[in-house]
């Protein structure tokens, strides 16, 4: 097992390579350093001088990929992707192009991401197995249509139009909550309600049908319709054996999404002021603040490598068939 | 069973929710409740500022906080109109002293050319004293407590807040002095470093002096300004210092209200200059350190920031005087009353402009704007006047508007041969038919719902120069004096003037190509189409085909910087209330192909030049004015902009706010606002009683769905094999 998993980080870490060099390539081929300096110093009166000196000093006034000025290995690391995205390998996240701390940012705003997300996940979760479980156990009856339909139709509504409504209805129609806000603390409860209400409801048609399709597929399995003859009542067979055996299906899609549950969620956070990583890499991208977006796209890279391997090792956990190799 | 079992909890839960509610305070509040009747204003902010250092500062949403933190010598009259300047940290307002090349004095009507230099002395009031803040703490023995911090000490440090002990001192002139040195330092890139270096004397050299020194010194070395003087800069005594400024530059006193020359002490410099601070992203330019009317206590910008009176501050009271209306008004029922009349100002992180809107109906923002979403929902118009919608008039909403001290334009870019002066008569009357074409009136009623008012030149109402758009004032090319009203040209003479530039129908006449203009605009996506599709019918009157081509910010603003656009959308907003600020977007010298400057048309005219050369200068008056309308009557004239219009905002605020008049020069306003704070709350608790029924329904559903699922379920169940045979 220890070779396997030394094989996926060594492959996970030429991922991340060729991550790094993809996001780096992108953003100077839209983006130019100058692009950067002028909308770090603003609109007004910024002069070719200033331009200079803020490249300079930041780094940025260094060739991209190769510099041909230098001699020996300088010509690598003289240069700004050299010296800007390869330290990330590090975990040295540096400062961000205004001037702060980005490692000290990340870990101050993956709480309130988190904060959000974590409840939204586990209770969607729940809530869309125990529906899809529903589905299965009658279905073919007018229920699971009925069920399937209401999927559809949830499926069909933007991801926008379930923030807006939702602040519109629970938030100004019936004051229930807050519409938007966060604070620390236990205070931050009631700005988690709605949030965390509308990320499960948003995700409701997709992911009950993606379950209830597992569960029709194991239900009609030779070894369900065993224990059924064997006289297991329905919801055993549902539980104990329907469910055991949808895991690594089910795996593949969650297991691999927690570490990413960090990242936060962009539109989210940004309708419902929420001081997550999801808006701090948004920002970033209005800004062109090319140091946090390096960041947030490394660290988001590292955390799907990470959820991939434990993907992997949790599925010899539920099936014990499964053997690294 | 388990399921019927918590379906009975679920009541007893929402029971006792219903029950925490009672007390009538809403469920929907995002503030803590203590705050309730507290004497705080709530505002909002939609984007992190990137910087509150003010020697760096230059963004409306920057001075949104750091004018009412820092105190620069001047400051503009809240009430009066045109805008006036009155004395802040400074006793008076400074006269300036000219004096020629061998600093003899001149007197005040010596023409320009003989002065050499402005200098203006400026006395601070005394008694002044800066906020609370660690970088004044001392220890026992007086020495500095927090400016040699050890890595342990730092360590337990995450916040500024994380210092236990504070002080203050008063404020001193040799703090301004620190400040205009601040401007040249290496590693702040003040963005007035430039134009300032061409004018006081001394800080050029400093600059280059400190960038060399800077080289020297490691990435995050300390620069000690102390140790470096600026010649044209002087503390004469603990009270007073001068500037010298290089030759006539009235303009200069407009600065002097900007947080560019607020003061900021050196300790403040020798405090978070320290290296360990930084990486923990306690910088000057993340807390501020000022002796104005408040001092930021939380600067959490992915979440709030908040403003607290800032406890030292005072002697600074409520105007008595203001426009001849303002007394009617309610604006000068707190003369005399100190300064600032609200203790606490929250401002919230709010992205999205729907939820802010509707916060701010819920009485959880005193103030709003209007978007174009929640115009129609928020003013109507009646007889041609803008009032409020009944809905807003019974929550007791009040509407305020006023003209911006802004221009917005569709420019031509003056290089391009087609369009600009390479072609001469033609392209000039090229430009005057699309100037013509374009129905900016029609644009403001569709597109702006009316929030604006038609341009005739480039100097805003309420700023020296401008000439109402009366029968002696408006613009000849393009409109005409009918019934007392500015009337916009037909359509039939813009042809006239195409088929005179060569393109009669739109067609080149010796080509019979059809003429094709394009558009370079950062507007996309499917809010801008309605308004770039109109652009193209105006140009479609006269049959020429616009392209537009669609860019980003920064593309744009390389084809400005290389000259290559050929015509473009873009604003400008004053920085000070002065004809220069306006006129100088078409200086020849300041083109932007040519020096980067401001002039993105990149028109030149000399006689334009020369003109402005003696009238930017010139204090406001007769010969200025007259100076001024011959320059606006050449602009007319050649035509580089198509005049469009000077934006007018709207501002809502709830009754329970008030002191609030607009005033587009100052950013210093909050101290001047008082709030009911027991009104308020009164009103929020009566918008937003929590509907409660929903929650019962919701649960009545579920037990609904529960109830026949669970017979259904036992149905098959204890149904027998026969049974499903038989079937």
């Amino acid at each position: 097992m220890s070779s396997y998993l030394l094989r996926r980080v060594l492959y996970g870490l030429l991922v991340l390579a060729g991550v790094n060099v993809l996001t780096f390539a992108l953003f100077f081929f839209v983006n130019s350093p100058d692009d950067m300096a002028r909308a770090q110093l603003g609109a007004k009166r910024v002069t070719p001088e200033a331009v200079e000196k803020w490249k300079q000093q930041r780094g940025y006034d260094k060739p991209l990929f190769l510099n041909e000025k230098m001699s020996g290995i300088e010509r690598v690391t003289e240069t700004v992707f050299y010296t800007k995205s390869v330290r990330l390998f590090a975990f040295d996240f540096g400062a961000s192009d205004q001037g702060r701390n980005i490692g000290y940012d990340i870990s101050t705003r993956m709480w309130p991401s988190l904060a959000v997300q974590l409840p939204a996940f586990v209770i969607g979760l729940l809530v869309y197995i125990t529906f899809a479980l529903l589905l299965a156990l009658f279905r073919a009856s007018a229920f699971d249509v009925g069920g399937v339909v209401f999927c559809v139709l949830l499926m069909s509504i933007s991801s926008l139009f379930y923030i807006i409504g939702g602040q519109y209805v629970f938030g100004k129609l019936w004051s229930l909550a807050p519409i938007s806000g966060y604070d620390g603390g236990f205070e931050a409860l009631k700005f988690l309600v709605l949030p965390v209400l509308i990320g499960v409801a948003s995700g409701i048609g997709g992911s009950t049908r993606w379950y209830r399709s597992i569960f029709i597929e194991e239900i009609s399995k030779d070894y369900v319709r065993t224990a059924r003859a064997k006289g297991i009542g329905e919801l055993r067979v549902l539980f104990r054996h329907v469910l055991q055996n949808a895991m690594i299906p089910i795996l593949t899609g969650v297991v691999v999404v927690i570490p990413l549950l960090f990242m936060g969620a962009l539109i989210t956070e940004s309708f419902f002021g929420i001081p997550g990583l999801g808006s701090y890499t948004i920002d970033a991208i209005n800004q062109q603040d090319f140091a946090i977006v390096r960041a947030m796209v490394f660290l988001g890279s590292v955390l799907y490598v990470i959820g991939l391997i434990l993907t992997d090792i949790s599925y010899t956990l539920v099936d014990p068939r499964v053997r690294f190799s | 069973m388990k399921l019927l079992r918590a379906a009975k909890v679920l009541p007893v839960v929402l029971l006792a929710a219903v029950i925490a509610g009672c007390d009538g305070s809403p469920w929907n509040n995002p503030y803590p409740e203590s705050e309730a009747r507290a004497n705080t204003l709530y505002s909002s902010f939609s984007e992190q500022p990137k910087h509150l250092d003010p020697v760096q500062a230059y963004a409306s949403n920057e001075y949104t906080f750091i004018a009412n933190i820092y105190q620069p010598p001047l400051q503009y009259h809240y009430l009066k109109r045109p805008y006036e300047l009155i004395p802040f940290g400074a006793e008076t307002l400074p006269k300036p002293v000219y004096l020629d090349a061998a600093g003899r004095v001149l007197p005040d009507s010596a023409p320009a050319e003989r002065v050499a230099f402005s200098e203006y002395v400026i006395r601070i009031k005394k008694g002044q004293r800066y906020q609370p803040h660690p970088a004044f703490a001392r220890d026992a023995s007086g020495k500095p407590r927090y400016h040699a911090l050890s890595e342990a000490e730092i360590r337990g440090i995450d916040t500024l807040a994380d210092f236990r002990e504070t002080g203050t001192r008063e404020l001193e002139a040799g703090d301004y002095v620190h400040q205009i040195k601040r401007l040249a330092h290496p590693r702040l890139h003040s963005p007035i470093l430039q134009l300032m270096g061409s004018y006081i004397v001394g800080l050029k050299a400093l600059a280059d002096e400190l960038a060399a020194l800077a080289k020297g010194l490691p990435e995050h070395g300390f620069i000690d300004l102390e140790q470096h003087s600026l010649s044209g800069v002087k503390v004469i005594d603990r009270h007073t210092y001068s500037v010298r400024v290089k030759g006539r530059y009235p303009q200069f006193q407009y600065w002097l209200a900007m947080p560019f020359f607020a003061p900021v002490p050196p300790e403040a410099d020798r405090f978070y200059g320290q290296a360990g601070l930084a990486r923990k992203n306690i910088t000057l330019d993340w807390y501020p350190v000022g002796t104005g009317p408040y001092m930021l206590t939380v600067n959490n910008p992915n979440r709030q920031m908040v403003l607290e009176r800032n406890p030292n501050y005072g002697g600074e009271t409520y105007p008595a005087e203001g426009e001849p209306a303002d007394a009617a008004r309610g604006l000068l029922r707190d003369a005399g009353k100190a300064l600032p009349l609200i203790d606490r100002v929250v401002f919230s992180l709010e992205k999205e402009q729907i939820p802010y809107w509707n916060k701010f109906l819920q009485g959880y923002y005193d103030a709003s704007g209007i978007g174009s979403d929640t115009f129609d929902q928020a003013v109507q118009f009646s007889g041609g006047e803008v009032t409020l919608t009944e809905d807003m008039e019974k929550r007791g909403i009040r509407l305020q508007t006023s003209l911006a001290t802004s221009v917005f334009y569709l420019g031509f870019n003056m290089l391009d041969p087609l369009v600009g002066d390479a072609g001469g008569e033609r392209a000039r009357k090229l430009r005057l038919a699309v100037s013509i074409a374009v129905d900016q009136e029609e644009f403001i009623s569709i597109f702006r719902n009316g929030r604006g008012v038609p341009s005739h030149g480039p100097i805003p109402p309420g700023i020296f120069g401008h000439r109402e758009a009366d029968a002696e004032g408006i613009n000849r090319y393009v409109y005409d004096w009918r019934d007392g009203a500015p009337q916009r040209k037909g359509i039939d003479h813009a042809k006239k003037l195409l088929a005179e530039a060569g393109y009669p129908g739109g067609r080149d006449a010796r080509s019979g190509k059809p003429l094709l203009l394009h558009l370079d605009t950062t507007s996309s996506g499917a809010d801008s189409k309605a308004r770039l599709d109109w652009y193209i019918a105006q140009f479609a009157k006269l049959g020429i085909q616009l392209v537009i081509r669609a860019t980003d910010f920064n593309r744009l603003q390389d084809k400005l910087r290389r000259g290559t656009a050929q015509l473009y959308f873009l604003g400008w907003n004053a920085d000070y209330p002065d004809a220069e600020n306006f006129l100088f977007l078409f200086n020849g010298p300041q083109a932007r192909a040519k020096t980067q400057g401001e002039n993105a048309s990149n028109y030149s005219n000399p006689e334009y030049d020369r003109l402005f050369e003696r009238a930017k200068h010139m204090a406001n008056g007769p010969e200025r004015q007259a100076l001024i309308d011959q320059m606006v009557a050449l602009l007319r004239h050649d035509a580089p902009w198509v005049w469009s219009f000077f934006p007018k905002d709207y501002s809502l605020h709830h009754g329970w706010l008030h002191n609030r008049k607009p005033n587009q020069m100052a950013n210093n306003g909050l101290k001047y606002q008082r709030l009911d704070a027991v009104q308020r709350e009164q009103l929020r608790r009566e918008w937003n009683p929590p509907v409660l029924w929903p929650i019962a329904a919701a649960l009545a559903a579920v037990l609904l769905l529960v109830w026949p699922a669970q017979r259904a379920w036992r149905r098959r169940e204890q149904r027998s094999a026969l049974d499903g045979a038989r079937r």
